[in-house]
């Protein structure tokens, strides 16, 4: 069986502004992957095309074996059908209640009648552990809050795939490890392959199987691995990231000398 | 041993059902509806054909958990997706609150509005205790703030107090000269318009306008700042908003209005000129009929009360920007309460207006 995502020679960027150029990796199904690289080298960018937000400058990203770049109308939202996405703010509709949020995608999409939507959408909120928070609103929630209900909203329709961009972002780190257990969790329980933005060693660690590392001097992919091999790997880029945490704060070498003068 | 009473009574049968094929989101939407049709206690459900399952299916294997089923030979797959569910655990409800009684709504709505009114009030004070610490502090006045709200508020309004003040002096001017011309009296319709612009109607439209352009700008600027936290983070960094934020607009709405207005009345009269010539009466003559209604008391008044149309306005906005709740919604509320509010301030201030002028005898 083909990888469930498959991208070839992806360049992607913005108008005329090329970010990333000639990407071409697979995921399998049931895997968890980061993308990893430092700020601005094009992270979000990757997952938004991935997703379909924009369409790539050259490439082509197949699904499932099926192409999305440049398919319209029923095919690609067929395609898009397989997505959950949480972007980097949560972005819940404030004007809802966290239960609605969770609700709107089930009742645009779903033929269920409203209690068994209601019914779905609880469990969603359990799953998470927000079941008490269902009335509430959105901006009545903590920061880790809104993220793991993000999650669930983005769970409704029972995705295959589930983008997530930078979930731990803004998040303390004990409320951060307690969202990437979460996702750890739902990508075991719900069989749904993950694919997140990070920048945070310990997430990375604890989430996912495998990394793919971006870089922006060479706009593209620098290595793909597990987040093992990657830590032990020789290439300077890759080393620099992950051992950063590392960094000695005195130096080794004191060359400075008392100037002595002889007569 | 007592002897025991001879007893006949049936054996619970157990009813057993199988449930097969895919369990999921797009093909499970009848079997929804047929569960909420029986009772499903002491029924057994044998579920091992079940194939393909996700999160939905889950969750109805749960309802019928939750009514009294009992769930057998699940395939591994979907029973560690039900066992993430917590099926043992009754969802929790959400009571719906009660209905409020039309008196009690009404309470309500009458204390918030003086709780509103008693913060406006005390807006007005913040708003004179900062002019006051400007006052005594004049280079610490965002000066660059306010140059750049006044060519917002004024500079930028030009184009549109033009078209609308033209098209009003054309209107005005030729809607009135057609029945005059019938007494043969075009000619005052000059002093009509002179009067009627300078005094009430030049003012007036152009706090119109600037409701509809500044007062929901400001709202909407300030109220998407409170919802970013913007104001919070320049309140820790020891900055008072309405000395930051509320003075260089209020300052910049209070001297454009008036200067609006100045222009919108000359461009109004303008386009009456316009429709006179049309009617016969040349410009000088225009000019001279103007000039012998109108005084310089008149043109004061009007601008006057522009300036404080200009202070409703920008105060409003601002107020109601900063009062912003929670929420992209919030903001546009805050902003609609802004354009509604300074209209109906608008009105008043200008009824009042008229009442002082009529007793001053201006
Ligand atoms: N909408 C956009 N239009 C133009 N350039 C963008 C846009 N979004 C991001 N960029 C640029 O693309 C580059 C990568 O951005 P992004 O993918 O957001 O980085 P990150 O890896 O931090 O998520 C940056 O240089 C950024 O300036
Ligand atoms: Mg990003």
């Amino acid at each position: 069986m083909s990888a469930l995502i498959e991208v070839q020679g992806l360049s992607c960027g913005y108008g005329n502004k090329t970010i990333l150029k000639d990407v071409s990796f697979s995921i399998e199904r049931g895997e968890v992957v980061a993308i990893l690289g430092g700020s601005g080298c094009g992270k979000s960018t990757l997952l938004k095309h991935l997703i379909g937000l924009y369409s790539p400058q050259a490439g082509s990203i197949r699904i499932a074996g099926n192409e999305l770049v440049g398919t319209t109308g029923a095919d690609r939202e067929a395609i898009l059908r397989h997505f959950g996405a949480m972007f980097q703010a949560g972005a819940l509709f404030g004007s809802m209640s966290v239960l609605d949020n969770v609700m709107l995608p089930l009742q645009s999409f779903s033929q269920l009648d409203a209690p068994a939507i209601e019914i779905i959408a609880r469990l969603k909120l359990r799953l998470v552990g927000l079941e008490a928070f269902a009335d509430y609103a959105p901006a009545e929630l903590s920061g880790g809050m809104q993220k793991r209900a993000a999650i669930a909203r983005a769970m409704a329709l029972d995705p295959e795939i589930l983008f997530l961009d930078e979930p731990s972002a803004g998040l303390d780190p004990l409320t951060s490890a307690e969202l990437d257990a979460l996702i750890r969790r739902i990508a075991e329980t719900q069989h749904v392959t993950c694919v997140l933005v990070s920048h945070e060693l310990a997430s990375i660690h604890a989430i996912a199987d495998r990394a793919i590392m971006l870089d922006r001097s060479t706009q593209g992919i620098i290595a793909i691995d597990t987040p093992e091999a990657l830590a032990q790997s020789s290439d300077e880029r890759v080393n620099r990231f992950f051992n950063r945490g590392q960094l000695r704060l005195v130096p080794q070498h004191c060359a400075a000398s008392e100037p002595t003068l002889q007569g | 041993m007592p002897p025991t009473e001879a007893q006949l009574r049936p054996t619970p049968t157990v009813t057993r059902f199988e449930l097969g094929g895919d369990l999921t989101l797009a093909t499970s939407s009848a079997l929804w509806q047929r569960i909420q049709q029986q009772q499903w206690a002491e029924i057994e459900i044998d579920a091992s054909a079940v194939q393909r399952i996700d999160g939905a299916g889950a969750a109805l294997l749960f309802e019928l958990q939750q009514r009294g089923a009992r769930i057998l030979a699940l395939p591994a797959q979907g029973q560690r997706l039900l066992n993430a569910l917590s099926p043992e655990l009754p969802l929790l409800k959400t009571t719906p609150k009660p209905a409020q009684h039309l008196i009690t709504r009404f309470g309500a709505r009458v204390r918030a509005a003086n709780a509103n009114f008693y913060l406006q009030i005390s807006f007005l004070g913040a708003i004179c205790a900062a002019l006051w610490q400007s006052l005594q502090q004049l280079r610490r006045f965002r000066w660059r703030e306010f140059c750049l709200q006044c060519e917002l508020v004024g500079a930028n309004a030009v184009p549109i107090i033009t078209l609308i003040s033209i098209l009003f002096g054309v209107i005005l001017a030729f809607q009135s000269a057609i029945p005059m011309r019938q007494f043969g009296a075009e000619l005052f319709v000059a002093n009509l318009l002179g009067l009627s612009l300078i005094r009430e109607l030049g003012p007036l439209i152009t706090a119109i306008l600037l409701a509809g352009r500044t007062g929901a700008a400001f709202a909407a600027e300030l109220g998407t700042m409170k919802v970013n936290e913007e104001i919070n983070a320049l309140v820790t960094f020891g900055f008072d908003p309405i000395r930051f934020l509320v003075l260089p607009r209020l300052l910049a709405g209070v001297l454009m209005a008036p200067l609006l207005t100045l222009f919108a009345e000359v461009v109004g009269l303008f386009g009456g000129a316009l429709v006179m010539k049309g009617f016969g009466i040349p410009f000088a003559t225009y000019y001279s009929q103007i000039a012998g209604q109108v005084n310089l008391i008149d043109l004061l008044s009007g601008l006057s009360k522009a300036a404080i149309f200009g202070f409703i306005i920008a105060a409003v906005g601002c107020y109601r920007g900063l009062a912003t709740g929670n929420g992209a919604s919030a903001v546009g509320a805050a902003t609609t309460q802004a354009v509604v509010q300074i209209l109906v301030l608008l009105v008043v201030a200008d009824g009042l207006f008229a009442v002082v002028a009529y007793h001053m005898g201006w």
